[in-house]
C-alpha cells in the first residue's frame, strides 16, 4: 500500500512537470522538470519519507523492463535499419568509445588539479 | 481453428491483455536467461525481449499499434520513473559537493562531446536527419533519452534501440578502454561509465567495484538532469535542430 502512495507521488510529479512544461513552453521534458521539483522537495525535507525512497528504488530497478515497449517499435523502421545499419553502427560504437575516453582523461585531469590546488 | 484465431486477435484488437501480457512473460524469461549466463552485456533483457516481441508480434501477424494498446500501460511508468532519478541524486548529494565542479564539467562536457561524436559521424556516413538527432541522447538513461528525443523531433523507438546498445557496448568495452588508458581510479572509471553507458554501464560497475558503481550512478543521474537542458540548445547552435 505504501509503495502504491509512493508511486502516486512520482506520478504527480510527473504530470506536473508536464502541465508547468506545457504552460511556460519551454523544452525541457515534464519528467526532468518532475525530477528537478522532486530534488528540490527532498533537500528541503530535512527528513523525506521512506515511501518516496522506497517507490523510487523500486522503479529504478525495473526501469529496462519499462523501456521494452518503445523498444519494440523499432519493427515499424526496419527499412530505414535496412538502409542506414552501418552508419547507425559506426556512430553508435566509435561515440561510446570517445566519450569513454574523453570523459575518463578529463576527469582524471581535473581530479589531479582539484588536489594540487588543495595542497596548496 | 483458423476462425477461432481470427476471433481471438479481433477481441483483443482494442485490449491491452497482449500487450502487457507479452512482455511481461517475455521480459520474465529474458530476464531469467540474463542471470543463468552471469549477466553477459549481449544478453541484456531488454535487447532479447524487444527481439523476441518483436519475433511473436510478426509470427502472429499483431501490429504495433495493436500491440502498444497494451504497451502505453508499461510505458507510461517511464515518466514517473525519470522523477525517481531524483532520489539517488539526492542520496549522493555529499559527494556531489565534495568534488563539485569537477565531477559537472566533467559530466558536462561528456554528454556534449558524445552527441556530437555521434551526430557528426551518423552524417559523414551519410544517415539521414531522423537518425541524426535519434543518436544524439543515446548515452543517457532510455526515459530521459526518448522525453528528450520527442522534444528534437527524432523517433523515440529508435532512440530506445540506439541507447540499449550504446549501453552495451560501453559496459562490454569500458574497462578494456579504462586499461588501454592506464586509468586506476575507480572514482574516474565510475563517472566515465556513467556518462557513457547510463544504467547499463552502471550495472556493470557495480559488478567490477563499489567506488565505480557508485560513481557511475551518480555521473547517470546528473547526466540525465543535464541533458535536457543542454543538448536542445548546442545541437541548435550546430544547426542541427
Amino acid at each position: 500500500m505504501k509503495m502504491v502512495a509512493g508511486i502516486i507521488i512520482l506520478v504527480l510529479y510527473h504530470q506536473m512537470g508536464e502541465l508547468m512544461m506545457n504552460w511556460l513552453e519551454w523544452p525541457i521534458p515534464g519528467g526532468v522538470f518532475g525530477m528537478l521539483m522532486m530534488f528540490i522537495t527532498l533537500l528541503i525535507m530535512k527528513k523525506p519519507p521512506q515511501v518516496i525512497g522506497q517507490s523510487s528504488e523500486f522503479l529504478l530497478r525495473h526501469l529496462a523492463f519499462l523501456f521494452v515497449p518503445a523498444g519494440v517499435g523499432i519493427m515499424l523502421l526496419f527499412d530505414l535499419i535496412k538502409q542506414e545499419w552501418l552508419a547507425m553502427l559506426v556512430s553508435m560504437v566509435l561515440s561510446t568509445f570517445i566519450s569513454l575516453g574523453f570523459v575518463a582523461w578529463l576527469m582524471q585531469k581535473l581530479i589531479k588539479l582539484q588536489t594540487l590546488k588543495n595542497h596548496e | 481453428m483458423n476462425d477461432l484465431y481470427k476471433l481471438a486477435l479481433s477481441f483483443w484488437q482494442g485490449q491491452p491483455y497482449l500487450g502487457v501480457g507479452l512482455t511481461f512473460l517475455v521480459f520474465w524469461l529474458a530476464n531469467k536467461l540474463y542471470q543463468k549466463c552471469q549477466f553477459h552485456p549481449l544478453l541484456h533483457p531488454v535487447l532479447t525481449s524487444i527481439i523476441v516481441i518483436i519475433a511473436v508480434l510478426l509470427f502472429i501477424q499483431v501490429d504495433y499499434a495493436t500491440y502498444f494498446n497494451g504497451g502505453q500501460l508499461i510505458h507510461f511508468f517511464l515518466g514517473p520513473a525519470t522523477v525517481a532519478l531524483a532520489w539517488p541524486l539526492y542520496q549522493h548529494f555529499e559527494a556531489i559537493k565534495k568534488i563539485g565542479w569537477s565531477v559537472l564539467s566533467a559530466v558536462l562536457l561528456g554528454i556534449l562531446t558524445g552527441a556530437t561524436a555521434a551526430v557528426y559521424l551518423a552524417q559523414w556516413l551519410g544517415a539521414s536527419t531522423l537518425t541524426q538527432l535519434s543518436l544524439a541522447p543515446k548515452s543517457v538513461t532510455t526515459p530521459v533519452a526518448i522525453a528528450v528525443v520527442e522534444k528534437i523531433g527524432g523517433n523515440s523507438a529508435l532512440t530506445a534501440g540506439f541507447v540499449i546498445i550504446t549501453g552495451i557496448l560501453g559496459a562490454m568495452f569500458g574497462p578494456a578502454i579504462f586499461k588501454l588508458l592506464s586509468i586506476e581510479d575507480d572514482r574516474v572509471k565510475g563517472i566515465a561509465m556513467g556518462v557513457s553507458a547510463h544504467g547499463v554501464g552502471t550495472a556493470k560497475a557495480w559488478q567490477l567495484n563499489h567506488t565505480m558503481g557508485a560513481f557511475s550512478g551518480l555521473a547517470m543521474a546528473m547526466a540525465a538532469l543535464m541533458i535536457a537542458f543542454v543538448l536542445p540548445p548546442w545541437l541548435q547552435l550546430l544547426g542541427i535542430f
